[in-house]
């Protein structure tokens, strides 16, 4: 059998692997009827609070994303090339890191669900506004121009029409935004806002009670699964407005005066608040810890544990996104592929969920091996459940990347090469390896910086002793010891900060050779040759 | 002996028959082109002599190695034989000269770099040996595409539609071009096309497949003038298929009487050229103009014969005939055909 037919095998072993635990859950409800029971109080409590949650981060989202690409796609104002991509800045601030921010200032009314709605708002917006703007450019002049000769003013062309044809991209992004918040346990742990991800945690920590967390976690699941739904098929919609659309792309307008000014101000102002002020923060509080010996205990081994977890998890999930990726495109059959589908639903997945739905498979699998082999407990409560976890959350992410670049080599480049005189193994060293190469990078890169930000699945997977920055950070904000917890959050930040810059370079130089190709720059050029004076 | 033959070969995708039970040979040296309407099984006779497809039965022969048949495989990259996609499929992540070089891998490198300069310099190409892939125009991208089979002295050159990716302005030139190329590099060289004009214009023989297999094989002269059925005559180029009746080396037609190029005898259908018949506006009258089509060189007319056919006829656009003129239509002088096999 040849390394074609047997790679279709290990795509569906890793699908199943990945997704079976996730599939599993819900069967806590067959095994455990009535497990939630104990726990009344809890469910209403969670639901409330998680849709109060979902409610004013989608609106708080919807407005501030959509506003802020509509500024930077429809005007012109000094600085703008540069502002729009500050805004982004926001993706590389964990949540929990700026309510530690927010709590260490004793910002009134913070602890509340609506405190926990304005720290989401901050910084999740950009989902909602990279997609916004992306639909933006991708909008017809010619539509907009309509809408004017059809006697709209500007801005109510933009209302009535740019934004309305930017719908489903827009709801795209409002779906990722809800999910990072679905996801998140540190801000609403922080901030004593209890929803489902806070339930879960106190359902296994403070009762012990694994069929509730299970229960919990399914209820937690179905709701993000909706949510993922929903943005596959705005996704689908979004990429069959942009078909439709066609000609020159739209011309921002020129603002001028006061208005100008607001127009820079504003987003440089949102920016500095939700990134700026902190960084400077923490770095005074960085500075104060060194100097005093507040540093969390064990600092130098969370420091260890995290690089250890988030590098070897940096190779392992693209190795093994890539093993799922190979054997669809080996095996040309529709199984592989759906087996490929199926294995990306970790797609944000709450780490919560993720931890719950792991924890029982292995923990059989370890008696098992325990009861023949009295070898001990292996696999639960080692760095083993803790790759496991890392794995299934994180696989979509590599999965993207590596299958992106993947798709840059069409069958015939294989054939190409194999006319040429290279046996397989050639084809793959010097044809396959260094068109992946960027893509596999792109994926390591991105699973190292989620690993270092990740905190409930390591907090409840986690082995003794076994602490990361991410907990140390939680552990110290819990304790309201801010100074200690700055140091290991400067870190995180500076880390997320990688692949934001990775994005905006690669944006960059496609803006770039887009600029040059385009029509509508020609056409630009032209106009300014003529309006100046000979 | 031919350079390559190939024999008996069947190749099905499930219900389909892609290529069956087709013969063919190539000389060394010559340009053959195999000419056939899409959906012909000729991109599969292509990918299985380049050994991307494995037949069912059958054989192919390349210079006395036996490279596909009963019980033998040869794997693609042991074949020697070169292919030019008909999208490229240039290495993205490889410049010019890396594209060039790449089937070079295992030679020393002076030969390797000789190899590389001289066939970019046989495709033009020199100037562009560090350019990046994307950077150059289509008709360059072909060029590239072509010196990286070329290079690695192939016995065979495999072309799968490769004008189609072209617009019509740069086809005509580059068509010469390749063909310069392939005899400048003395190769051997089966294209594979659906486009007439760009087989009887390029190759030396050509070969008109139908249904997987080869109906007709010979200098495009030949084919075009002689075709061997029905379905080849009104394949290659327009045509008129007349019924008469053959005595020794003439036909005799409604029309009236045209030479054979081989001697027949009893009913026959025979197939008439456009540019075979000529007009005579004076006097009899045996047809009416139905529709004219101006291509600048010639002018096709299409009449209605008062037998109730409809007749093609190409003649020089020197003197007009207008839609609606009664017309005399006969056979050109020396205007020879042949009888059909249905």
């Amino acid at each position: 059998m040849g390394l074609g037919a047997r790679l279709p095998w290990a795509t569906l072993a890793c699908a199943l692997l990945v997704a079976g635990p996730l599939i599993g859950l819900p069967l806590s409800f067959v095994f455990a009827p009535g497990g939630l029971e104990e726990f009344s109080g809890f469910l209403p409590e969670a639901v409330t609070a998680t849709a109060w949650i979902l409610l004013g981060v989608g609106g708080g989202t919807l407005l501030l994303g959509t506003s802020l690409a509509a500024l930077v796609s429809f005007f012109e104002f000094p600085g703008r090339r540069w502002i729009e991509w500050v805004l982004v800045l926001p993706l590389a601030m964990p949540s929990y890191v700026f309510t530690l921010f927010a709590l260490g200032l004793d910002v009134p009314g913070i602890r509340s669900t609506g405190g926990a709605v304005c720290v989401f708002t901050l910084v999740l917006y950009p989902y909602v506004y990279l997609l916004a703007r992306a639909a933006f450019l991708g909008q017809s002049r010619t539509l907009m121009e309509a809408a004017r000769g059809l006697g709209l003013s500007r801005t109510r062309a933009i209302l009535r029409v740019g934004i309305p044809l930017a719908r489903p991209a827009i709801l795209g992004g409002v779906a990722l935004a809800l999910m990072e918040a679905l996801a998140d346990f540190g801000t609403v742990n922080l901030l004593g806002v209890r929803t489902f991800t806070d339930a879960i945690y106190r359902v296994w920590f403070e009762a012990f009670d694994r069929d509730a967390a299970m229960q919990l976690a399914t209820l937690l699941m179905t709701v993000t699964l909706t949510l993922l739904a929903l943005e596959r098929l705005a996704r689908g919609r979004a990429r069959h407005a942009q078909l439709s659309a066609s000609g020159d792309a739209i011309r921002p307008v020129r603002l001028r005066g006061p208005a100008a000014a607001a127009a820079a101000l504003v987003p440089l102002a949102l920016v500095g608040v939700v990134v700026i002020a902190p960084l400077v923060q923490l770095g005074a509080w960085s500075v104060e810890s060194i100097r005093e010996g507040l540093l969390p205990p064990e600092f130098g081994a969370a420091v260890r544990n995290s690089l250890l977890l988030a590098g070897m998890s940096a190779v392992l999930v693209p190795v093994v996104a890539l093993l799922l990726a190979y054997g669809a495109r080996a095996s040309r059959s529709r199984t592989a592929a759906a087996a490929a589908r199926t294995a990306t639903i970790g797609y944000g997945l709450p780490g919560s969920v993720v931890a719950v739905a792991v924890i029982v498979p292995l923990g059989w699998l370890d008696h098992r091996i325990d009861g023949a082999f009295g070898t001990g407990l292996l696999l639960t409560g080692t760095v083993i459940g803790l790759f496991y976890a890392y794995l299934v959350r994180f696989l979509a992410l590599a999965w993207g990347a590596v299958e992106a670049s993947l798709l840059r080599i069409p069958r015939q480049l294989d054939e190409a090469a194999r006319g040429l005189g290279a046996d397989r193994l050639d084809v793959l060293a010097r044809v396959h390896v260094p068109l992946l190469r960027s893509g596999l990078a792109t994926a390591a890169l991105l699973v190292f910086v989620e690993v270092m930000k990740e905190l409930p699945a390591t907090l409840l997977l986690r082995p003794l002793g076994g602490d990361t920055l991410a907990i140390a950070v939680w552990q110290a904000t819990t304790e309201s010891l801010f100074e200690t917890a700055a140091l290991p959050a400067l870190m995180i930040v500076l880390v997320g900060l990688l692949p934001v810059a990775l994005m905006i370079r690669l944006s960059g130089r496609l803006g770039a050779s887009e600029v040059e190709a385009s029509p509508a720059a020609a056409a630009w050029v032209d106009e300014a040759e003529r309006a100046v004076p000979a | 002996m031919s350079h390559v033959r190939v024999r008996g070969l069947s190749k099905s995708f499930g219900a389909v028959r892609a290529v069956h039970e087709l013969n063919l040979d190539i000389e060394r040296g010559e340009l053959l082109a195999v000419l056939g309407p899409s959906g012909c099984g000729k991109t599969t006779l292509l990918r299985t002599i380049a050994g991307f497809e494995q037949p069912d039965a059958g054989c192919v022969v390349v210079s006395d190695e036996v490279v596909a048949g009963p019980g033998r495989m040869v794997p693609p990259e042991k074949r020697r034989v070169g292919m030019v996609f008909q999208d490229y499929a240039l290495f993205p992540h490889l410049s010019v000269e890396g594209n060039v070089a790449f089937g070079l891998s295992t030679r020393p490198r002076e030969e390797r770099d000789g190899l590389t300069r001289r066939t970019l310099e046989l495709v033009g190409l020199q100037h562009k040996a560090k350019n990046a892939v994307h950077e150059l125009s289509g008709g360059e991208r072909q060029r590239v595409a072509l010196a990286r089979a070329l290079a690695p002295e192939p016995e065979l050159v495999l072309l799968d539609e490769p004008f189609s990716n072209l617009d019509a302005t740069l086809r005509a030139g580059l068509r010469r071009e390749v063909e310069l190329i392939l005899r400048d590099a003395e190769a051997t060289a089966l294209l594979v096309t659906h486009d007439q004009e760009e087989a009887l214009s390029l190759a030396d023989r050509l070969a008109v497949m139908r249904d997987g297999h080869i109906v007709q094989v010979g200098p495009p002269v030949e084919v075009y003038g002689s075709p061997a059925t029905r379905w080849a005559a009104q394949f290659v180029g327009e045509v008129n298929v007349l019924s008469g009746v053959a005595r020794g080396s003439g036909v005799e037609t409604e029309l009236g009487v045209f030479d054979l190029r081989a001697p027949a005898s009893g009913p026959v259908h025979v197939a008439v050229r456009p540019e075979q018949l000529e007009l005579r506006a004076d006097g009899n009258v045996n047809a009416e103009v139905v529709a004219r089509e101006f291509r600048g060189h010639d002018v096709l007319y299409r009449l209605r014969h008062e037998g109730g056919k409809t007749l093609l006829v190409q003649l020089p656009s020197l003197e007009l005939h207008e839609v609606g003129d009664a017309v005399f239509v006969r056979p050109a002088p020396a205007a020879r055909t042949c009888a059909l096999v249905d």
